[in-house]
């Protein structure tokens, strides 16, 4: 990016308009489309402009852990191919896909996010594990708020097998699956945050920055957000250094802007659900 | 698993189709804009994704560098919900390595590497579901990555699997048909020239059945052509009629 972008960009940006005509807090074309990939319990493929994140999730069956004996548990996996830049081939994209998973379980890692003790079969011995798998596969800035998006997204496809624990004479437990393929739990996902990312260029923040936008700033702060707008996490990233007013400033736009972002997720994936499975898949073809 | 049979006596496999009947293939060009060339094809329930940079100066160590023609690089990652158990590595795995080795001997037959010195390809190739046949279809949407990335090649290259059951030849296995154990073959065909770009065969077969199950699968390979080269034509013909000619 040469100088004479770098401010032109600060000049316009302090007019609410970007180098793509949206204003600050005005996020790119959002395509979701979830059940793309049919050997997962549930997955979604989410398009933010030209960033687009494949995520499956597959619910296995194990122990839990020792410390929650009565709940479930979600791992989370980041693959960033190499289709997204030459950069990632090999283990080139494994610092970026750790960052990232790192700030998943992070987000996650508290009671409300997602109800972990229905994932639970029996307290100490089964439990179901949902390994959360994002794959990067396109990248244009905003990484984040797009893997939240879609992990979101495949969340609410996820249907879990219903179970049942038998138990016989001599105590020893087996485990049913039951009869029926359409028998299944899901996961309620109103609790599940979605990240916005705020970027500070010159003196104000945008939302979903772009690649270009992205290397102007020098600071951003990444915010958590529920759908009733508490904050879960909040993370600042970047070289440079931002001032105590402009992050509460930063936290007060996340959260607006996180309120009307998971409105229109939630009303996106109730229509798509409403369509039924005579749905037409688009998926990489449309 | 008991009972199963791979082909029934009516002459019908496991999913209904005929033995040298291929899956439905449905492919598109162009999937990412920041990619020099990508491809995106579905062959029956197997979906690969292949994305093709280049060329380009070489990355890493110049010594690499031929002096005379393009080195070609090639990468096999198959996501880790890819397959019906969830698999722990995405690539770096020797199937993987294995894979992307075979990737760039079948593409190093076929692109015109002379016209580039001293540069690198790079060809990336993603399956996103595997239910048998991943070597045919990444080939396949990497053959349609190539031709959208605009390097030059000598032909197009057009694979597909055959295998033989009960005295006959089936083209296109499907995983069911693979994990069955019986022998295999790969092939990767030049059409035009009905050159063979890769052959690899897993398991016996008998000497005298080789010609029939190499005869399906270059049957296969030539239908395979036919769709891939409808594709490329329906892009072109949209793309120029964005361009308003």
């Amino acid at each position: 990016m040469t100088v004479l972008d770098y401010s032109r960009s600060l000049e316009q940006i302090s007019e609410d308009l970007r180098v793509d005509g949206r204003g600050c807090e005005d996020y790119r074309c959002v395509e979701v489309e979830t059940d793309v990939v049919s050997n997962t319990s549930g997955s979604a493929r989410v398009k933010l402009g030209h960033t687009d994140i494949l995520v499956g999730v597959k619910a296995e069956m194990g122990t839990p852990k020792l410390e929650k004996p009565d709940e479930g548990y979600l791992e989370f996996f980041v693959d960033c191919s190499a289709n997204a830049t030459p950069e990632f081939e090999g283990r080139g994209g494994d610092d970026l896909g750790t960052e990232i998973a790192n700030t998943l379980y992070r987000i996650f890692n508290n009671k409300s996010s997602v109800d972990l003790k229905s994932l639970c079969i029996s307290p100490r011995e089964h439990c179901w594990i949902l390994y959360v798998d994002v794959l990067l596969l396109e990248c244009d800035g905003n990484l984040f708020d797009t893997i939240c998006i879609a992990v979101k997204a495949a969340l609410f496809n996820t249907r879990i097998p219903r179970v049942r624990v038998l138990e016989d004479e001599e105590g020893s437990k087996d485990i049913e699956l039951s009869d029926d393929p359409y028998d299944c739990i899901r996961l309620s996902v109103e609790n599940v945050p979605c990240i916005v990312t705020l970027c500070k260029i010159g003196y104000r923040h945008v939302v979903d920055a772009t690649l270009q936008e992205e290397a102007c700033s020098l600071a951003s702060l990444l915010v958590s957000v529920t759908s009733t707008g508490v904050v879960t996490c909040m993370r600042k990233v970047g070289k440079g250094s931002l001032d105590p007013e402009s992050i509460f400033e930063m936290m007060e736009t996340g959260k607006r802007v996180g309120k009307v972002l998971h409105a229109s997720l939630q009303s996106v994936l109730h229509k798509e659900e409403s369509l039924g499975p005579k749905r037409q898949k688009v998926g990489f073809l449309g | 698993m008991a009972g199963l049979e791979l082909l029934s006596d009516q002459g019908y496999r496991v999913d209904g189709r005929r033995a040298g009947e291929l899956r439905r293939i449905q492919a598109r060009m162009g999937v990412f804009a920041q990619a020099d060339g990508s491809a995106y094809i579905e062959q029956g329930n197997t979906k690969a994704l292949a994305v093709v940079y280049g060329p380009h100066e070489i990355r890493g160590s110049r010594a690499r560098a031929l002096p005379d023609r393009a080195l070609v690089n090639c990468q096999y990652s198959s996501a880790t919900f890819s397959t019906g158990e969830r698999k722990r590595r995405p690539h770096g795995d020797r199937k993987s390595c294995e894979m992307g080795l075979q990737l760039r001997q079948t593409f190093e037959a076929a692109i015109l590497t002379q016209l580039h010195p001293r540069s690198q390809i790079d060809i990336y190739v993603q399956v996103l579901q595997a239910d048998g046949g991943t070597y045919a279809a990444c080939v396949n949407a990497a053959t349609l990555a190539v031709l959208d990335a605009g390097v030059p090649m000598r032909d197009f290259v057009c694979a597909c699997s055959a295998g033989f059951v009960d005295s006959t030849a089936l083209a296109d296995l499907s995983h069911v048909e693979e994990a069955a154990g019986g022998p295999q073959l790969a092939l990767a065909l030049l059409p035009a020239s009905g050159q063979i770009a890769l052959l690899e065969m897993d398991a016996r077969l008998h000497e005298d059945h080789l010609e029939s199950v190499l005869e399906a699968a270059a049957r296969a390979a030539r239908d395979v052509h036919t769709l891939l080269d409808r594709v490329v034509r329906q892009h072109v013909r949209e793309a120029s009629v964005l361009l308003g000619d």
